[in-house]
């Protein structure tokens, strides 16, 4: 009796699929999720999965994303900012301790396949769409006749389009010639470099001359627009190259090219501006309220600038000064110091790499067509590097610092007889070259580590490019960064990053036999002196 | 055999004269300490500099050893190659140490080999390597490429680690990175990877942007096989290398990322929260519960005045390195170089990760491996194990012209790279 009884249960379980499973079946397959071992959790995710609960979905998401966890007495929980939730009863709950479950890729994976799966029936627009993408990304036929079912309620045409497309993509090896014709019309003018690699495959043992026919067009488009799209890509990619080696290479174009002072300590300028960028952030995570987090590097900006320009006043009051007009001594002097402050960051911050975090609004990017993203932090720093470089132009031009300084550089000796203050006007240009140096530091502290020889990848390039642009100008720093950013972008996929970063020494070298003053030379009294 | 025990007999009962002529003036016995406190290099070698201290404090503090005092001779070769044979030289000849804890990369390990071999020294090296060498005067208690590289791959290619089909090699221009892919390339092909489906690619050292090469990998892994990246990119380029991956939106359930030169301190200097579930191979993990290693880790951080401090691999080699070599000078009860290699053969140090480390006589260890997968705390949480140790092969036989080579450097053969025994 007792056995009919189950066997009329489980009957019953397995002939309707239930939108709500009743509770205690539920909590019993969520509990499972903290099995053993991998495989034993890969099964519980699954057989969670196949409830076909709403509730499922979004604790096979705090799976995936390692926000699933169980308190001191055993309960599951989602983690979710700080807070817990109860996935059976979605209540929140106070507890003392935490453990997330420990999960793999594989297991990851699973459960965020069968997450999207289940979020196809979502009511929420946007949940339905974001499942939509992930089972497009994943590419696997698991969830084709979800797709199917899912595909005659939707109602929302993007979506609609989009299931299309994974269905199509899906009916590319399908048997039925016909089918096959339909999906390649259906993909038509599609980008995703995974269906070109299914078209090749396709087409590599494809019979039917119409099938062959529309795959060979379609083939031909796409590898015209992912042209395109490489096209766009490795310029994107150059200006941003481009716009990393102006940053680090304003502040020297100031020190070297208007002041003529061969400052090899410039890279540690940057370096410091990092660090602090790191300290402003520690006092950010420390002192303030978490939600400010997202703004430390805005403080930083200011705090860097302070601080490098401070070092830079002290570093041309203290040595340079006694230094001019004898470059070869400068170059020892600021070389030795650059060890020095490397040194000394070393003992204050110890050797090791210093965490510094994207903010939220620097992290990820625009997926654009054919695998192009164009990622935040870069494109931030392209305009942010403009700006440097605008303002740095107007403080040059239009304020009465940027004229004495202009007329300094020109002519000592008639400025100084016309009551220009010539010592005051180095250092604080010193100063100007050293604080744009720091947030300069600040900057690529987003893009690359914050540890004592930061400053060293950037001092050569920095010089390349001064010299390149064509000492003391400024405009020529901005074009000659950028060409060779967009020079060694391009030439990367061709030549390789390690050749590629030798024919563009080559190619600097033989430039500057031909121009050795650079792109933008500067002409004058002070040049020809 | 049985001449080699009486070799041995023979060497220990000369040996133990020794000390009485050679030693009995001094109430010391010196260590080397032969790791970059500048540039580049210092990064990582501190830390190990700063392992050998805590070791030879820990030793003074339980009575020395053969009753005399250890004294850690610190010397900075500065990250600079040629300095290195130097340092090595003066730690010889002028402070006459009984062993060297020293090196990171390859090149500085090349750079001091002939100073060793010369002058008849025992360096103790705690980085794993590409492997291809056994020399009489060095102890590798580093991973060969067999303990590390190779079990990654497998891991990669079974059903856990994601049924991966195509490779994408990437690596920083040097002789670790070349050597450990030839051997990964011919491994893979010889599971029958197809050539094209193994992209190679290097950088140079310190290479920042990586715009292009991590493009490159979306493009390759988009032909609709299982693709996973092996990455022997060496220090600070990882750091711009995973914030790329990152931001281009490259997921660990995608495309995973394995890396040979990345631990808890290299995490520990980048925001890990988006690397969650790209892996590492190593011999050993901070996260592993283990009575040994959390007395290990709670010893460091007291040593250092650091709560916060991690451990490390190296670390851990160090740490065997230094144990096994005091555990044979006991023994052999004199610190003499040649009484000490022979006492090294087969002497046993607990593993800080559970099971026993042997030292073979190809001078490299036996020690068991681990997968892990980043956590977002920035430790590595292990997601698969050798059920067992296993013993380091100081030449790959994936590589045709290494499979011919043996170490051993126990009677009959006595060579680190032969084809057949010396004595026969």
């Amino acid at each position: 009796m007792k056995m009919l009884k189950l066997v009329l249960a489980l009957l019953a379980l397995l002939s309707v699929v239930p939108a709500y499973a009743d509770d205690d079946d539920f909590a019993l397959r969520v509990k499972a999720l903290n099995g053993e071992s991998y495989s034993d959790k890969i099964a519980a995710a699954e057989a969670l999965a196949a409830l076909g609960d709403g509730r499922a979905a979004p604790v096979l998401e705090a799976l995936a994303d390692g926000r699933l966890g169980y308190g001191p007495d055993g309960s599951i929980l989602i983690e979710d900012n700080g807070a817990y939730t109860d996935p059976v009863s979605g209540q929140v709950v106070q507890v003392a301790a935490f453990d997330a479950i420990t999960v793999n890729n594989r297991l990851r994976g699973v459960a965020r396949g069968a997450a999207a799966r289940l979020a196809l029936f979502s009511p929420d627009v946007e949940a339905r769409r974001a499942a939509m993408e992930s089972i497009m990304a994943s590419g696997s036929d698991d969830a084709a006749d979800m797709v199917r079912t899912a595909q005659a309620k939707e109602t929302d045409p993007a979506i609609k389009a989009l299931m299309a497309a994974t269905l199509a993509n899906l009916d590319l090896t399908s048997n039925d010639p016909a089918r096959r014709l339909a999906a390649i019309n259906t993909l038509g003018d599609s980008n995703d470099p995974q269906i070109r690699s299914r078209l090749q495959d396709l087409l590599a043992s494809e019979t039917d001359p119409a099938v062959r026919q529309a795959a060979d067009k379609m083939l031909s488009g796409m590898d015209f627009r992912l042209g395109l799209i490489g096209f766009s890509a490795n310029l994107f990619q150059g200006l941003s190259l481009g716009s990393v080696l102006l940053l680090a290479a304003i502040g020297l174009a100031v020190t070297f090219g208007v002041m003529g002072v061969i400052n090899m300590a410039h890279g540690e300028m940057i370096m410091l501006g990092a660090y602090t960028a790191y300290a402003v952030q520690q006092f950010f995570r420390a002192v303030l309220p978490p939600d400010l987090i997202d703004f430390y590097l805005v403080a930083a900006l200011p705090a860097a600038f302070a601080v490098t320009a401070l070092v830079g006043i002290a570093l041309e009051r203290g040595v340079i000064r006694f230094l001019y007009g004898r470059p070869l001594e400068t170059m020892l002097a600021t070389w030795g110091i650059s060890l020095m402050l490397q040194q000394v960051v070393r003992q204050i911050f110890g050797a090791t790499n210093m965490e510094v975090a994207n903010p939220a609004w620097m992290t990820g990017g625009w997926e654009l067509a054919g695998g192009f993203t164009l990622t935040y932090n870069r494109v931030v720093i392209i305009f942010f590097c403009l700006a440097v470089l605008g303002g740095l132009a107007a403080l040059l031009r239009y304020s009465s610092f940027g004229l004495s300084m202009r007329a300094v550089t020109q002519n000592r000796p008639m400025a100084s007889a016309m009551g220009i203050p010539t010592g005051r006007v180095d250092a604080l240009t010193f100063g100007l070259g050293s604080g744009i140096a720091g947030i300069a530091g600040v900057a690529l502290s987003q893009i690359g580590n914050v540890s004592p020889n930061l400053g060293q990848g950037y001092i050569v390039d920095s010089f390349m490019v001064v010299v390149f642009g064509g000492v003391g100008s400024l405009w020529g720093t901005l074009v000659g960064a950028l060409s060779l950013g967009l020079v060694n972008k391009f030439l990367e996929p061709y030549a390789g990053a390690m050749l590629g970063k030798i024919l563009v020494l080559v190619f600097i070298i033989l430039f500057i036999q031909k121009r050795p003053r650079g792109l933008f030379a500067l002409k004058g009294r002070s040049v020809e002196s | 055999m049985k001449f080699n025990r009486i070799l041995g007999a023979g060497l220990f009962a000369t040996a133990s004269l020794l000390p009485m002529f050679a030693q009995a003036a001094d109430d010391t016995i010196k260590v080397g300490v032969l790791h970059s406190l500048s540039g580049t290099m210092a990064i990582s070698e501190t830390t190990l500099k700063d392992t050998v201290l805590m070791m030879v404090d820990d030793i003074n503090k339980k009575g020395g050893l053969l009753g005399k005092k250890v004294e850690a001779v610190v010397v900075d070769p500065a990250s600079n190659w040629p300095l290195f044979a130097e340092k090595a030289q003066e730690l010889l000849e002028k402070e006459k140490v009984a062993a060297v804890f020293g090196c990171w990369t390859s090149v500085s390990r090349k750079s001091v080999l002939p100073v060793f071999e010369k002058m008849n020294g025992l360096l103790f090296y705690p980085v794993q390597y590409e492997g291809e060498e056994s020399s009489r005067n060095v102890f590798y208690t580093g991973a060969a490429p067999n303990q590390q590289a190779i079990p990654a791959v497998d891991y990669l290619m079974s059903k856990d680690g994601g049924d991966v089909k195509r490779w994408v090699l990437a690596g920083t221009d040097y002789v670790y990175p070349r050597t450990t892919n030839k051997i990964l390339e011919a491994y893979l092909k010889s599971k029958g990877v197809k050539a094209e489906d193994i992209m190679i690619n290097y950088t140079p050292f310190g290479h920042s942007d990586w715009q292009t090469i991590v493009a490159d990998i979306k493009k390759f892994g988009a032909a609709g096989k299982k693709t996973a990246v092996v990455s022997t990119i060496n220090g600070d380029a990882n750091v711009p290398f995973y914030k790329e991956l990152a931001n281009q939106g490259i997921k660990a359930d995608q495309i995973p990322v394995v890396a040979f030169s990345v631990g808890e301190e290299e995490l520990a200097g980048i925001d890990t929260k988006n690397l969650v579930g790209h892996l590492a191979a190593w011999n050993y993990f901070q996260s592993v519960k283990n009575p040994e290693n959390d007395a290990f880790i709670k010893q460091w951080q007291t040593f250092i005045k650091n709560p916060k401090r991690v451990t490390n691999d190296p670390m851990e080699a160090t740490y065997i390195g230094f144990k096994m070599w005091t555990q044979a000078v006991s023994q052999a009860g004199t610190t003499n170089v040649d009484a000490v290699r022979q006492a090294l053969y087969g002497q046993k140090v607990k593993n800080l990760t559970g099971g026993v480390a042997v030292m073979n006589t190809n001078h490299h260890l036996s020690k068991p491996v681990f997968i892990g997968e980043i956590q977002a705390n920035g430790q590595l949480q292990t997601v698969w194990k050798t059920k067992d140790v296993i013993k380091a092969d100081a030449w790959s036989p994936y590589i045709p012209e290494s499979a011919k080579l043996t170490a051993d450097w126990t009677y009959p053969w006595v060579c680190g790279n032969c084809t057949e025994p010396k004595f026969k």
